[in-house]
């Protein structure tokens, strides 16, 4: 219904707007430029990503058509991939080979984003991963049709870790989440904690997704590490840090929540988490920009954005603005020209996509709010530093992607 | 430290209690499922959305209503309750006299609905239920630091099992019960009303599960699948226990906690190596058993206790052939 709605939207808007000589000029396929949204509608993270994710792409699409007036149609489509990596798969190559998907975005675990990018490389279109954060998405496993868009798990331990460890939190111990995100966090945790001078003592995998973490909590807790690392998302890192309290783990041993999205802090409550560090791509409250977008989001969806929803949201348009630049949307050349064109908009500020696929851009180190600061609702964060966007993601000549010419 | 095969003595001790702990949760939740399916026949697979809608009562009722804990603990069992009460009375009384399937099926979409409505209004994030002041903070035993709320929690469960079972085993009322279960004709022509207990008492499981949402609220983050995320495991318990057996259910549901604990302490994947590892031929048949038993493999534990009971003993350890 709501993409019956949104298209035909779209046709009024095209029929007053469009010129018949934009139209001739932009050669789109089938007259169309379509988008599927594939996410995680239901499960685990369709609070962070979901239902918001594919409102923040519409809201791109809206704001794209009504602004820069291109000579083509654009239509939304979205599915839940259930963060499984074969349904997600399966999904994909529906979406590509019979209902002619010009570009999928979101897919919020690395599994669903790994299987997506491969059926996408081999069918040739165009990969948008927001959600999901692994490092090998744009290292070992990276491909000439893929952008990884908000953050990744560098650029979280690079946040996260070095700040710990610098504020004199040396030893540590893992709770992981037993999948490649899990672990890929870890792994790269594990590396800015020893070049930092930290070490690690340990660390133990849980069944992803659990409930009780109590088990795993006395391990770490027996371990005797200053801070115990929560390699884990969702609802998993939530559990993590509401039982952590309970067996008083907290405050003798401290927590690092490595991701934390703004929808965990929210659920949590800032006396269970006040004073954690994490790392994000974007917060709500940064400036004017920030604000107006997130206000708009927020009368829609009555929660504030996540950084993975306002990634979306500058994805899409950025991808938008290439296909009308390129004047088609061949895979290609829409790519060559996302990659030429510079992003600037709330969410980055001279943002980039390297040739792994990379788009870099600052990102934010944030120490949540003590509860008597916090003055209005979701007041949540006080950046606490700038990371450079060239600090802040795996440098190039460490790239282990086959696309990056040394 | 004394260790037993690569893990400290303490450390086990530690993930026994945890083990205790999460057991007497899945007795409270598979003695409702045992006392439903052994009166109505009924595979009530809406168990755990009704596990989710009493920690959810209970947390609006304490951010919309003030209603503190110890009241949540006994009102929204209640409430709960009389829903289950108006599903038996719409709904399932029409099934009764079918295949276990059309129940099973009937309370699965219930379940899919109450889980959707929700998650709907409140998100997937959850809300946060605080522990009760006077169950605030914890006892230190020296081998492990143990949360007072946690060991209530393995008090009040353990009693609502134990009174439960001696209402259905051992008083007069249960001997109408488990008489209805044998012969509901012969009780009806005793003059026992057999409708309306057979009611009641799909209402008293319900309001079973409703009390250990309640329980689990300050433990979990409340959310709209934590249901769905332990009902299988419940199930397993039941059928591991034999469908229908309350004691079957209560020891079985704290068994298994157990087991899960010393399989997460991961002494069980150390033993198998120690033994095993070095012989040829047979380290290798064993390794794929040595990882099912490993403690990332944890939530698979319970799976296999089933697989390997269900082949031995088909109708479970303390259920009889029907």
């Amino acid at each position: 219904m709501k993409r019956k709605l949104l298209s035909a939207m779209l046709c009024a808007v095209l029929a007053i707007n469009g010129s018949p000589v934009a139209m001739a000029a932009t050669k789109v396929s089938d007259g169309v430029v379509k988008i599927g949204v594939l996410t995680d509608m239901s499960g685990t993270y369709s609070d962070l990503a979901g239902p918001g994710s594919l409102l923040a792409v519409q809201m791109a699409v809206q704001d794209f058509v009504a602004r820069e007036k291109p000579g083509f149609k654009v239509e939304v489509i979205s599915a839940d991939h259930q963060n499984k990596g074969d349904i997600s798969a399966n999904k994909a190559r529906e979406w590509i080979d019979t209902e002619k998907v010009d570009a999928i975005i979101d897919l919020v675990t690395t599994s669903t984003a790994l299987a997506v990018m491969k059926v996408a490389k081999e069918k040739n279109r165009i990969t948008i991963v927001s959600g999901a954060a692994s490092t090998p998405i744009t290292n070992e496993q990276c491909t000439d049709t893929n952008v990884h868009w908000t953050y990744d798990t560098y650029a979280l331990a690079v946040g996260t870790g070095r700040a710990v460890v610098k504020q004199g939190g040396k030893n540590w111990f893992f709770l992981t989440a037993d999948y490649a995100f899990g672990k890929a966090l870890e792994k790269d945790t594990t590396d800015v904690v020893l070049e930092n001078g930290g070490k690690v003592l340990g660390r133990v995998l849980h069944p992803f997704p659990a409930q009780d973490f109590s088990s795993f909590l006395l391990q770490a807790q027996s371990s005797g590490a200053q801070v115990i690392g929560l390699a884990n998302a969702g609802n998993d890192t939530i559990n993590s840090i509401k039982q952590a309290a309970e067996f008083g783990v907290t405050p003798k041993q401290s927590l690092a929540g490595l991701l934390m999205f703004i929808t965990d802090v929210h659920s949590l409550g800032l006396k269970a988490t006040q004073g954690m560090y994490l790392t994000t791509g974007f917060y709500w409250d940064m400036n004017e920009e920030t604000r107006a977008w997130s206000r708009r989001f927020f009368e829609k969806k009555q929660r504030m954005p996540s950084m993975v929803q306002a990634g979306d949201y500058s994805a899409m348009y950025h991808y938008l603005k290439a296909v009308k630049a390129a004047g088609t949307d061949d895979t290609k050349t829409v790519m060559a020209k996302m990659k030429e064109m510079p992003v600037n908009d709330f969410f980055a500020k001279n943002g980039k996509i390297r040739d792994d696929g990379r788009m870099i851009h600052d990102m934010y180190l944030a120490q949540v709010k003590k509860p008597e600061e916090s003055k209005y609702p979701w007041d949540y964060y006080h950046i606490r530093q700038v990371i450079p966007a060239d600090q802040a993601f795996t440098p190039l000549s460490k790239s282990k992607c086959p696309l990056v010419k040394k | 430290m004394t260790e037993i095969f690569g893990v400290p003595i303490q450390a086990l001790f530690g993930q026994l209690l945890i083990g205790l702990i999460n057991g007497s949760f899945y007795a409270v939740l598979s003695l409702g499922l045992a006392i439903i399916f052994g009166l109505l026949n009924i595979i009530n697979f809406a168990h755990g959305a009704q596990y989710m809608m009493g920690a959810f009562l209970a947390w609006i009722g304490m951010t919309f209503l003030g209603v503190n804990y110890w009241w949540a603990l006994m009102l929204s069992p209640l409430a709960v309750g009389v829903t289950g009460v108006i599903i038996e009375r719409t709904m399932l009384r029409w099934l009764y006299r079918l295949d276990h399937l059309y129940g099973l099926l009937l309370t699965f979409g219930l379940a899919l609905i109450v889980e959707g409505l929700f998650r709907y209004k409140f998100g997937i994030s959850g809300e946060s239920y605080p522990v009760p002041e006077t169950l605030a903070g914890g006892i230190n035993l020296g081998f492990m630091f143990l949360p007072k709320y946690r060991a209530w929690v393995v008090v009040a469960s353990l009693v609502v099992c134990f009174v439960t079972w001696y209402v259905i085993e051992r008083s007069k009322l249960g001997s109408y019960l488990r008489a209805g279960t044998e012969n509901p004709q012969l009780l009806q022509a005793f003059g026992v009303n057999v409708p309306l207990m057979i009611t009641l008492t799909y209402g008293y499981g319900v309001a079973l599960a409703a009390f250990a949402g309640v329980l689990a609220a300050p433990i979990f983050n409340v959310n709209p699948v934590m249901g769905s995320n332990l009902i299988i495991v419940v199930f397993a318990v039941v059928v591991i226990g034999g469908m229908g057996s309350i004691m079957g259910s209560i020891v079985t549901g704290i068994g298994l906690g157990l087991i899960e604990g010393v399989v997460k302490s991961g002494m069980v994947a150390n033993l198998l190596g120690a033994i095993f590892d070095e012989v040829p031929i047979v380290g290798s048949i064993v390794y794929p058993v040595k990882l099912l038993f490993s403690p990332e493999a944890s939530a698979v534990t319970i799976f296999v206790i089933m697989a390997i009971v269900l082949l031995l003993r088909p109708a479970g350890l303390f259920g009889r052939e029907r």
